[in-house]
């Protein structure tokens, strides 16, 4: 299981939503690897790459909140100008969509990856069998 | 499968003319024993042996809730003090309550009735009923009680609420139906779920009996397939001693109202007048076998119909259609009068909605609807979300001509529906 998987939470724009979603995290001894949030007029959805999704959303669901495991695609980034440019240029270049994106710094300066949300997720990582940038992989 | 089944099948001819004999007597009782009738009639201009013929019931006065309040507590009684064995009150939530006095004979007509209605659905002795309705005034849970126990079933009396106890009685005791109000058999179909048991596999049940809140064709549907059973349509007011005054068969085509007891009209609401037959309009009672606390033409203000047409199980009482409304759940938006049922239709026959949702009116041309998201249809693609919105506030927009605010919340977060379930809530003043 290499998956890269994330974390996906329903939120109603309240307050203290964010503080409850981190206190369940925390209290399971999960490590918040990235996040990101996406909002819109009244609800939103938070989303979190963690070191345990299956966990995170096991014990999110006790605690009654929506939540999904989808899979990303997270694709090592040089840190230099044009790091994300090259990422992405091969996704646009294929007619692939970023539906959504965040970035996870694994090491600070030195390693970063851009966590994709793509509709066909196979088709994605194919792309990137044969250039030098790297995909993340969990470890087992 | 009948429970008295030469009156349940009796010939037309045969029981109108039972009933107008029924309706005289009751007539010729109330201008001897109750003041505010012998008023009523007097000022009409109208004596009991003017009724000739049952269309003749058109000259008799209406009765309304306001008459039942203004003669409360004792106004409307027709036999002595003493005669009464039973008080319950009418659930309405302005004003002064109503008195609803039984006698002996009251009450065991009424048992008699559910027992009507509970075979009528294929119910037998050995069956098990739990009745999660509220015991107390209310006329519900109580009479259902008396009628099952009248057919020979082991009654359950949990009352509403403490849902985990609940399941247990229903698994302890394998349960066979459940008398419950849709919005908790919603509620307690979720928490089956939670619990991990299946209320299709893990229970005995086959029978429902939803009542005392208006719900939808849809809202039935989703119920039966939760739990994969037969849920059955009842119709009861505690004006008319409660429920059992009609009850679907296993035709699940409408609701019998038993004739032999209550005469039935549907007017127009506006000018009091018949309507055709299966035109809809306001249906109006009249107690035909009421010893304590008979009744003359009262106006329910639910909107139904009469189905045409025999019913194939036998039964030669009429059908009526579901209650479309209660007038006094209709709110009025730019002039559009607009039930919560069709709101609630909409919602049901959408996919990614969960069981819950509430209308609040903060002016007099807007409503926002809050809607529960289902958790099971939620992957976390907010695109999907405002499909989904859209999706919710079109279809109503063409159901109600009025375009909604849609809000989409979390499931579990509306007010949890352990009894009756407030769907709109009016913050509206003049």
């Amino acid at each position: 299981m290499d998956k890269v998987m994330q974390i996906s939470i329903f939120a109603e724009n309240k307050l203290g939503k964010m503080e409850k979603v981190t206190k369940v995290l925390s209290d399971s001894k999960i490590n918040i690897l990235a996040i990101s949030i996406t909002s819109t007029n009244g609800f939103g959805i938070i989303k979190f790459m963690v070191d345990k999704p299956e966990l995170a959303l096991e014990v999110l669901k006790k605690d009654g909140f929506t939540v999904s495991l989808t899979e990303v695609l997270a694709i090592e980034m040089d840190d230099q100008p044009g790091g994300l440019h090259e990422v992405v240029s091969i996704l646009a270049q294929n007619n692939v969509n970023i539906e959504n994106a965040s970035v996870y710094v694994a090491e600070s300066r030195k390693r970063a990856y851009l966590l994709v949300e793509v509709k066909d997720i196979d088709k994605a990582k194919k792309l990137f069998e044969n250039t030098s940038l790297k995909l993340y992989r969990r470890e087992k | 499968m009948f429970w008295q089944k030469q009156v349940e099948t009796i010939g037309r001819r045969s029981l109108q003319s039972f009933q107008l004999q029924k309706l005289r007597k009751t007539v010729a009782d109330v201008y001897r024993k109750v003041p505010f009738y012998k008023d009523r009639l007097d000022a009409s201009g109208v004596k009991p042996s003017d009724i000739e013929t049952l269309k003749d019931i058109s000259k008799l006065p209406f009765t309304t809730r306001d008459d039942l309040r203004c003669n409360y507590p004792y106004g409307m009684l027709a036999v002595p003090k003493d005669h009464v064995v039973r008080l319950h009150t009418s659930s309405g939530t302005t004003g002064k309550p109503k008195a609803i006095f039984f006698s002996a004979k009251d009450i065991n007509n009424s048992a008699q009735l559910i027992a009507r209605c509970l075979v009528m659905t294929g119910m037998t002795r050995g069956d098990v009923l739990q009745n999660m309705m509220t015991y107390g005034l209310f006329t519900g849970a109580m009479i259902m009680h008396y009628g099952a126990e009248k057919l020979g079933v082991l009654v359950i009396p949990s009352g509403p609420g403490n849902t985990d106890r609940q399941i247990t009685l229903m698994q302890d005791f394998d349960t066979t139906a459940i008398h419950i109000t849709p919005s908790y058999a919603l509620y307690l179909g979720a928490v089956l779920q939670k619990r991990g048991i299946d209320p299709r596999e893990g229970l005995k049940l086959k029978r429902a009996y939803l009542g005392a809140e208006p719900y939808s064709e849809e809202t039935r549907r989703k119920l039966e397939d939760i739990f994969g059973i037969d849920v059955y349509n009842s119709y009861g007011l505690t004006e008319m001693n409660g429920p059992g005054v009609g009850f679907e068969c296993t035709e699940k085509h409408g609701m019998h109202i038993w004739e032999d007891m209550f005469l039935m009209e549907i007017i127009n609401p506006e000018t009091g007048e018949e309507v055709p037959e299966g035109e809809v309009g306001e249906i109006v009672f009249t107690t035909l076998q009421r010893d304590a606390m008979p009744i003359l033409r009262y106006r329910t203000r639910d909107l139904t119909s009469v189905m045409p047409g025999k019913c194939k199980c036998g039964r030669t009482h009429r059908r009526i259609s579901r209650i479309i409304g209660r007038s006094d759940d209709m709110f009025i938006l730019r002039g559009v009068n607009i039930f919560p049922q069709q709101i609630e239709q909409v919602l049901m026959s959408v996919k990614g909605v969960a069981e819950n949702y509430q209308i609040v009116l903060e002016s007099f041309d807007e409503m926002d609807i809050k809607v529960e998201i289902s958790r099971d249809l939620f992957d976390g693609n907010i695109e999907h979300l405002m499909e989904l919105k859209t999706t919710i506030t079109d279809k109503i927009r063409s159901a109600v001509l009025v375009k909604p605010k849609v809000e989409l919340v979390e499931p579990g977060t509306l007010p949890v529906s352990e009894g009756k379930a407030t769907r709109v809530i009016d913050n509206r003043t003049i």
